[in-house]
């Protein structure tokens, strides 16, 4: 009676197999790739791959470029996923207070997600132009117009916070989805917990301050995380309001340079280790964080 | 329970078969090494910008009349100096699946495919067509690599341009346009005093390492510049410290939002009396004359004129977009077609008046070339006329220093620091590779 006992399994393997395959060779198939092209010399199409010891790791620091590319992404990371998080709470804050037509309210705050970085890229970066008064477009434009022209600034090609302005449309992309997630977080926050402090007499402030967010916890970290890992890695956003240009360069845009514009594959690779490395420090915390919290259930 | 079970295996059955058809066609794709197909051609550039895009379809249409069997397939791929397409194009080769003939600037920017061995050698072909005759000497010699060929130019463009607007100069005081850097920057220095206008419009990043090599010339002379090129070349010395400060120079007097815009932006602001000079190659030109919606319609003499880059007069910096034949192209009969296209008379008079440029043939007709053309053709054919060869647009530097040049432009946008920048030079000279 074997034949009936792998009847049980043998139709769920086949069904997953084709995505475990596929996992397994374009995903971690290529990681693996990509690390053994990071630790070799290959430093143009035709060399032989070799060995070279993590030597390109130690090197890439001593690129012009690399450093800076680093700084913006911190800066980018620091400004979007905080931009994002409090934006995010305090729409769901609102919408929890009883809003009429909340329903389309959460629809128009989400819609942005809907939309790919490439294309909204396009209007953020007219509406970001840092023309002076005589010939400025977008928010400049509008500032001027409206007499705030001390509000007009370079944006996004400040050498220094301009990855700041930069987060500006990740932000506005993505702080629905953490309205999204914040309001089912207070939504499940039972009402009788509220009613019991403002009982005591606890102000509305207070309530949401020490009774509902210490129980959204979960939720704060999730939004973190799947923020965090978007920010290290933005790459078409960049692309498409400033191109290749090194005022907003970050590690994906410079993996890009190194493999496509330089031709030198270990770097590229390497810098992509990098970015793995970074997004992993983030997630894979909250995985086994999340798989405990499931085994315990 | 027993209702569930067909449910299930009918959901295995989709699954298998699934795979199964995914099997299928992945063997399928590979199928079909036929060198001699000429069913369709696909032909990959990146003109698609006002005035680029219609030299391509006329070109095409040409092409379609003579070869009625075959299919044209246009993969061009937007973005100014073809920054995105060649991206696109590596990966293409990487993967085996090279279009039947790709857009490269003739000369070093085609090494690294050359010693990947991705695109073939096109002796022959020039041969068989007679090709070896009919483009100029020294342009054969610049393009040949070990004593081969290896792409087929369709035309010829001069990078060292100065477009400005002859109604600011008035205000500003300027009689003619400046000769010299030194006159130049003074030139600036009075735009920028008189008017309210930009003194010298630029766009993002790649437009100011056109401007660099421009000034590079323009301070160095032909010959030094042509020198640096050269391996072991010295970027370390004065003549380039003092070119590289007029550079930094020249910097502060170009427009704020420059990273905004693509160089037609930049050009634009020049025949819309917002700048009053801008340097950039000569497709501006075909941009700046032809009807809407791609080009703006405006009119040498009054709208813009245009001169010689400032100490760049007598000399011509030439680059070519020329195609090549990539190995296993899968329509090999179909791209060999192509490149007889673009290399003939007809494909090469119907395209250059429509893109900006001229011939790479010696016997275009000359009568098409008209307004600053006419001028360009007559330069290029000169006895007297010097090259030199652009380094942005792909003609002395591989892609690395390419890109090393490229970023340390871009950091010194940030730092304005004309020593940091040298010194960067420097080292991409020495890392080039060459």
């Amino acid at each position: 009676m074997k034949f009936r006992r792998s009847r049980k399994w043998l139709p769920g393997l086949l069904l997953l197999s084709p995505s475990i395959v596929a996992i397994g060779l374009f995903v971690y198939g290529l990681i693996f790739w990509n690390t053994r092209v990071a630790l070799s010399g290959k430093h143009d199409e035709v060399s032989e791959y070799g060995f070279d010891k993590g030597k390109n790791f130690v090197d890439l620091w001593d690129q012009p470029s690399w450093p800076g590319a680093v700084q913006n992404a911190l800066v980018f990371t620091a400004v979007f996923v905080v931009g994002a998080l409090v934006l995010g709470a305090f729409l769901a804050f609102l919408m929890d207070k009883g809003i009429r037509g909340e329903a389309s309210f959460r629809v128009i705050y989400l819609f942005p997600m809907a939309v790919s970085f490439i294309a909204s890229g396009v209007v953020w970066r007219w509406l970001m132009n840092p023309a002076p008064p005589e010939r400025a477009v977008g928010f400049n434009q509008l500032f001027d117009k409206l007499h705030l022209g001390a509000l007009a600034n370079s944006w996004w090609q400040d050498p220094t916070w301009g990855m700041a302005a930069m987060a500006l449309p990740a932000i506005w992309q993505m702080s629905g989805y953490v309205m999204a997630l914040y309001l089912a977080g207070f939504r499940s926050v039972p009402e009788e917990l509220r009613e019991a402090a403002r009982v005591d007499g606890a102000s509305e402030w207070k309530v949401y301050r020490y009774v509902v967010f210490p129980q959204l916890r979960p939720i704060t970290l999730s939004a973190l995380i799947i923020l965090g890992h978007i920010s290290l890695k933005v790459f078409d956003l960049i692309m498409a309001i400033a191109g290749k240009q090194i005022v907003t360069y970050v590690p994906a845009v410079a993996t890009f340079v190194e493999i496509f514009d330089r031709h030198d594959p270990a770097n590229g690779a390497t810098i992509a280790t990098y970015l793995l490395v970074a997004v992993a420090v983030l997630v894979i915390p909250y995985l086994v964080w999340s798989v405990r919290g499931e085994r315990s259930r | 329970m027993r209702r569930r079970a067909p449910r299930n295996r009918r959901a295995v059955f989709a699954a298998v078969a699934m795979a199964g058809a995914l099997a299928l066609t992945a063997c399928g794709a590979n199928e079909d090494e036929g060198s001699n197909d000429k069913s369709q051609v696909e032909v990959f550039s990146w003109w698609t910008g006002p005035g680029e895009a219609d030299g391509l379809k006329a070109m095409q249409a040409d092409f379609e009349k003579k070869n009625p069997g075959t299919k044209f397939v246009n993969a061009a791929i937007a973005g100014g100096s073809g920054t995105q397409a060649k991206a696109v194009l590596a990966s293409r080769l990487q993967n085996r699946k090279p279009p039947d003939s790709f857009q490269g600037h003739a000369g070093a920017e085609l090494l690294d495919y050359i010693k990947a061995g991705q695109i073939e050698p096109l002796d022959d072909f020039y041969q068989q067509n007679n090709l070896t005759s009919v483009y100029p000497q020294q342009l054969i010699d610049q393009i040949t690599y070990q004593g081969k060929i290896y792409s087929v130019p369709v035309n010829i463009h001069r990078s060292n341009v100065l477009w400005y607007n002859p109604g600011i100069l008035k205000d500003a005081g300027i009689s003619a346009p400046p000769a010299s850097i030194a006159e130049f920057i003074t030139a600036l220095k009075a735009v920028k005093e008189k008017t309210k206008k930009v003194p010298l419009s630029l766009g993002a990043q790649w437009t100011a390492d056109h401007l660099l090599e421009n000034v590079l010339l323009g301070d160095l002379g032909t010959d030094a510049y042509n020198a640096l090129w050269k391996p072991g070349a010295d970027w370390s010395t004065p003549a380039v410290t003092k070119a590289l400060n007029d550079f930094a120079e020249i910097m502060r007097y170009t427009t704020l939002e420059a990273a905004s815009t693509d160089w037609q932006g930049a050009a634009k602001a020049v025949v819309d009396g917002k700048a009053a000079f801008n340097i950039m190659g000569d497709w501006a030109y075909g941009y700046f004359v032809g009807s809407a919606p791609n080009g703006l319609g405006k009119k040498l003499d009054t709208d813009f004129k245009y001169a010689a880059a400032p100490g760049t007069e007598g000399t011509y910096m030439w680059l070519s977009d020329s195609f090549t034949l990539p190995k296993s192209a899968p329509h090999r009969a179909g791209a060999l077609a192509w490149l007889k296209e673009v290399s003939s008379k007809e494909g090469q008079d119907l395209f250059n008046p429509k893109k900006g440029s001229i011939p790479a043939r010696k016997d275009a007709d000359k009568s098409l070339y008209t307004g600053y053309l006419k001028d360009a053709f007559e330069q290029w054919n000169s006895p007297n006329i010097k090259l030199a060869g652009s380094f942005w647009h792909g003609v002395n530097a591989n892609n690395k220093w390419h890109t090393d040049i490229d970023t340390a432009v871009g950091l010194f946008l940030q730092n304005k620091d004309a020593a940091k920048l040298q010194q960067a030079l420097v080292s991409a000279a020495k890392n080039s590779g060459l």
